[in-house]
């Protein structure tokens, strides 16, 4: 494992290294068939139950390209500015492993279906282009499951097991080219795009993108060069980067280690490493210097893609809102900054605040909770921000009862405690803890007068002008009553009662 | 002729014959099928035509065919004919090994397109025929299984890589069967053993369950005893199949009416273009002169028959040899990856000593045979990064010039005709450790095969005894001039010598 490795602190590094990144990023689309044959795509099937005698590499069985997946990976292409080849093909990417079921991958190789795009993505107030090189559209491989030994891998493993479930599910791989400029903020930029290439993709209704499912599947590069030099340093490619935390976490790692590695006079060595979600490092897998000969060349069985001009034009008009545009224009209905914008986004709490608001929450209030209390939760035990066991409607309900007067910001956090323990939707977690605002009620009469009665050296000053001292006696009911008061009411009726008549 | 037992008539009667027998209620399909089946029983030891043989689901079939019939049911006009396939061609529950160890007892969950075509068509499976490993041979001689024998002169080759089948139906074995042809594996067993058999353009017949040699050569097609039959089941198995992306969308033209049609005899206005550079002047070497010879006098019969016949050149079908054998062997290395032993056919060292690499390494260390090492290798060093542009590209390069070599003649003729095959079928053995000289028996039929238009090859006469084969090529999708031409020159030499080619099998009908 590579907790052995020397990290050189972040800040120091940059002072030597400009860091270039690059992502290769995989998005199982979300159709009803596989690529190549017509086995259902449903995760989570009993192994080898989605299988065929083409998904299977079965002798003499064809494929037949599926026109959805073509459609999709079209529109992937055109939301990222892509040109649409009018010819393009398939490759065969040979080499065995046994969850590949032909002994090569259907894949793109020199004629991919969309080349040339771009993604602008925004990280603290700048905006840095990303540019694609490709998007090209391949079939998905077997799981293998290495059973026995400590890893999960394959050394050490008794014996091994192979799912075809997965096998022939439409991929589609976007590559970007390498991205250099983003100096500190590299970590953070290749969230970012991997941020918003999810939600485009998500817009686009292409795929479910579930990274813990691994229906978007990232292999981050990283490469340091001494500052100021113009030739790439030597990239090591990482693998098995399973959240956007991860890819920020794989990309400040690699760059620490390899500043350690430079910085001894070593040279980094071209490999595929693996992310280790649970200590953030990266380890060793196999090198690249000794690469296979993957031996491509045009697929014989399918017939090249000749995606016609008046096809594409049709996609292309039926594109969805896509993300930028949809910030551009939310920005202004809700009245924020791009800044605000910025931190929405790359917090992934965009849809999340546009669904509470739909559900009734004024824009402000929906972004409070977000990017507060709820970023902190989900920050603190690792999880995205839409992983929280808590519904853009009941945060929406949750500003409703703050906005009614039910509960307050102080309350309001401990209902959400309770809905997030599962006890239920706001309204209730309000009802089982008895949370709500007392309004003026016999025990908030008691509460008040019993502070006035106990109180007399205060009174006297409050009467003989010292209003301001009053002040002491709200904290003392708000203490009483343990902070379901509403504390305004408190302090007019004590107003009431000590200076009234 | 004198007198034969109904047997003996069954299995020698084509299948035109068998149809209308059939469907007259002459004969039950269990006596056709019995008739072959013991026929297959008595011979085949000595023939090796058969890598399996489906008894008892064959009388089974065909049983279900005389009740059917006998209940009234509306039946085609082949049900009831038997027929024999090519161990390539996957049959569900029946064991394919496409003539290798390394799918020995694999018995396949699915069924080919065209293997479900001809069941759904009445016929019936009499078995699996032998055939060189993965259909990489001119002479059968690489089955992992065994050697096939040439009805003609059971010292000698019965082509290949469908030997199986051309001695099935050369040796009365089976009324027709399914070849596959990449380079010319049906028309040089046709041509050796005195059958028609047919390349179709490429597209036209499903590849979807064909174990795949090399996928943008392969093509399925009939070997029979008349030009008629190999028409009526190229009928049967042609057509568009959503299965296959590379099968063409388009209907067959009239085949069998084509092939009655030249019967008739009649070929004015019909331009025969004869191939310069198979066999012409200038390129006679490797060809035999009874074989040329043979070819000349098949000319001069279309000629006779009002064709007009010119010499054209094809300079560039010099390189379809090389071409091929870069090709051919890099889509094999490809399509042969998928037999490592981790999901069906043989698995060689998983006893806990060997690790997953080795595990694969031996599986085809021991499942493969030389040939196809060799065809892997080549395959695999011409798809090689760094080399690929000077071979496989280059290889594609030349095919493209070949099909340009095609399209330019085919603006001045109809049909292109050449000898099938440089030589008669040459004696088992003679070949086997010499490969360029093997590859050579498909120097006249690779051109069509890497151009994907349709070519057949017809009985022309006999050379020293033995079958000599004239090939007649045409543009894609025009198929059925092929077997226009094809049936006009089979019936004008049948009526010269008074009878069939096959009836001077040396004890062929007795």
């Amino acid at each position: 494992m590579s907790t052995t490795d020397r990290l050189v602190d972040y800040d120091e590094l940059l002072t030597r290294y400009e860091p270039v990144i690059g992502l290769e990023t995989h998005v199982e689309l979300g159709t009803a068939s596989k690529m190549f044959c017509g086995c259902s795509t449903t995760f989570g099937a009993e192994p080898n139950t989605q299988t065929c005698p083409v998904c299977l590499g079965m002798p003499g069985s064809l494929p037949v390209a599926n026109a959805a997946a073509v459609e999709s990976t079209i529109q992937i292409g055109l939301a990222l500015g892509c040109s649409i080849a009018s010819w393009s093909r398939f490759a065969r990417k040979n080499y065995f492993y046994p969850d590949i079921p032909k002994g090569y991958q259907t894949s793109q190789f020199d004629e991919p279906l969309c080349v040339d795009g771009f993604l602008d993505v925004d990280v603290e107030g700048r905006t840095y282009r990303v540019e694609i090189e490709r998007v090209h559209l391949e079939e998905d491989t077997g799981k293998n499951l290495h059973v026995g030994g400590a890893t999960g891998r394959i050394h050490g493993a008794d014996h091994s097991l192979v799912d075809f479930n997965r096998a022939g599910i439409p991929l589609v791989e976007i590559v970007t080219r390498p991205v250099p400029g983003a100096g500190a903020l590299a970590p953070e930029v290749a969230r970012a795009y991997v941020t918003e290439l999810r939600e485009i993709v998500q817009a686009l209704g292409a795929s479910d993108v579930r990274m813990e499912q691994g229906s978007l599947r990232c292999d981050v590069n990283i490469s340091l060069n001494p500052t100021g030099a113009t030739e790439l340093g030597t990239r090591t490619e990482t693998k098995n980067v399973n959240s956007l935390r991860s890819v920020e976490r794989a990309v400040r790692f690699e760059m620490r280690r390899q500043a350690a590695v430079l910085d001894d006079g070593g040279r980094v060595v071209q490999e595929t490493r693996h992310f280790h979600e649970d200590t953030g490092t990266t380890s060793s897998g196999r090198s690249k210097e000794e690469a296979t000969d993957y031996r491509y060349f045009p697929e014989p069985d399918l017939v090249p893609l000749a995606p016609d001009a008046d096809w594409i034009e049709t996609l292309r008009a039926g594109l969805p809102e896509l993300p930028a545009a949809r910030r551009v224009r939310l920005q202004e209905e809700w009245g924020i900054s791009g800044t605000e914008m910025t931190w929405l986004a790359n917090a992934g709490a965009l849809g999340l605040v546009e669904q509470t608001v739909a559900a009734g929450a004024a824009p402000g209030d929906a972004r409070k909770w977000w990017l507060g209390d709820l970023a902190r939760r989900a920050n603190d035990t690792g999880v995205e921000l839409g992983e929280l066991a808590v519904t853009p409607v009941q945060v929406a309900q949750l500003c409703g009862l703050v906005s009614a007067g039910t509960i307050n910001d102080k309350l309001a956090r401990q209902v959400l405690d309770g809905v997030l323990a599962g006890q239920g939707d706001p309204a209730q977690v309000v009802e089982a803890q008895g949370l709500a605002v007392m309004g003026e009620s016999d025990e908030l009469v008691a509460a008040v007068e019993a502070a006035i009665a106990g109180a007399p050296d205060v009174i006297a000053k409050v009467q003989s002008g010292k209003v301001a001292a009053l002040g002491a006696l709200v904290g003392a009911v708000m203490k009483t009553t343990r902070g379901k008061a509403d504390a305004p009411t408190v302090k007019r009726m004590l107003e009431e009662r000590v200076l009234g008549s | 002729m004198g007198s034969r037992a109904v047997g003996s008539d069954l299995t020698t009667t084509d299948v035109a014959g068998l149809s209308r027998l059939l469907t007259a209620g002459e004969v039950s399909a269990v006596e056709v099928a019995t008739a072959h089946l013991d026929r297959i029983a008595a011979e085949d030891g000595a023939l090796g035509a058969y890598l399996h043989v489906e008894r008892d689901s064959a009388l089974a079939a065909a049983a279900a065919v005389d009740a059917a019939r006998a209940a009234g049911d509306e039946l085609g006009p082949l049900a009831g004919v038997p027929v024999a396939l090519k161990d390539l061609v996957v049959t569900e529950g029946v064991p394919t090994t496409s003539g290798s160890k390394i799918l020995e007892g694999w018995r396949p969950p699915y069924s080919a397109t065209i293997a479900t075509r001809l069941a759904e068509a009445g016929t019936v499976l009499l078995g699996k025929t032998n055939m060189d490993e993965f259909a990489m041979g001119s002479s059968t001689e690489n089955s992992a299984y065994q050697v096939t024998r040439n009805p003609w002169d059971r010292d000698r080759i019965p082509g290949g890589s469908s030997g199986g089948s051309s001695a099935a139906v050369a040796g009365h074995l089976a009324p027709w069967s399914i070849g596959t042809d990449t380079g010319g594996s049906i028309r040089q067993p046709a041509a050796v053993t005195g059958l028609v058999g047919h390349k179709p353009t490429y597209g036209s017949v499903s590849r979807y369950g064909l174990i795949a040699f090399s996928s943008s050569l392969d093509q399925a097609g009939p070997m029979a005893r008349t030009v008629l039959d190999a028409a009526v089941m190229h009928e049967v198995i042609g057509g568009h199949d959503p299965r296959d992306s590379t099968s063409i969308d388009s209907p067959l033209t009239g085949l069998a009416a084509a092939a009655r049609a030249g019967a008739a005899g009649d070929l004015r206005g019909l331009r025969v273009g004869v191939v310069r550079e198979l066999g012409g002047d200038g390129h006679t070497e490797g060809y035999e002169d009874g074989v040329l010879a043979r070819t000349r006098e098949a000319v001069e019969l279309l000629a006779s028959l009002g064709a007009e016949v010119v010499e054209v050149s094809c300079p560039s079908f010099d390189l379809a040899l090389p071409a091929y054998y870069l090709i051919a062997p890099s889509e094999a290395s490809s399509n042969l990856s998928r037999y490592e032993g981790v999901r069906f056919g043989l698995r060689v060292g998983d006893d806990g000593s060997h690790d997953l690499d080795e595990v694969m390494a031996l599986t085809r260390e021991q499942g493969f045979g030389p040939e196809v090492k060799r065809r892997i290798i080549l395959g695999t060093y011409a798809l090689s990064s760094g080399l690929y542009d000077a071979y496989y590209a280059q290889a594609q390069k030349v095919r493209t010039l070949i099909a340009r070599d095609f399209t330019a003649a085919f603006t001045g003729v109809d049909v292109l005709v050449s000898p099938t095959t440089p030589t008669v079928a040459f004696p088992i053995g003679s070949r086997v450790e010499d490969p360029i000289a093997m590859y050579a028996a498909d120097l006249c039929t690779l051109p069509a095969s890497l151009a994907g238009l349709p070519a057949i090859s017809v009985p022309s006469g006999l050379s020293e005894g033995l079958p000599v084969g004239f090939q007649v090529m045409a543009p894609a999708l025009a198929d059925d001039r092929c077997y226009r031409v094809a049936a006009a020159l089979e019936a004008a030499q049948d009526a010269a010598r008074g009878h069939r080619l096959l009836d001077e099998l040396p004890g062929g009908r007795a």
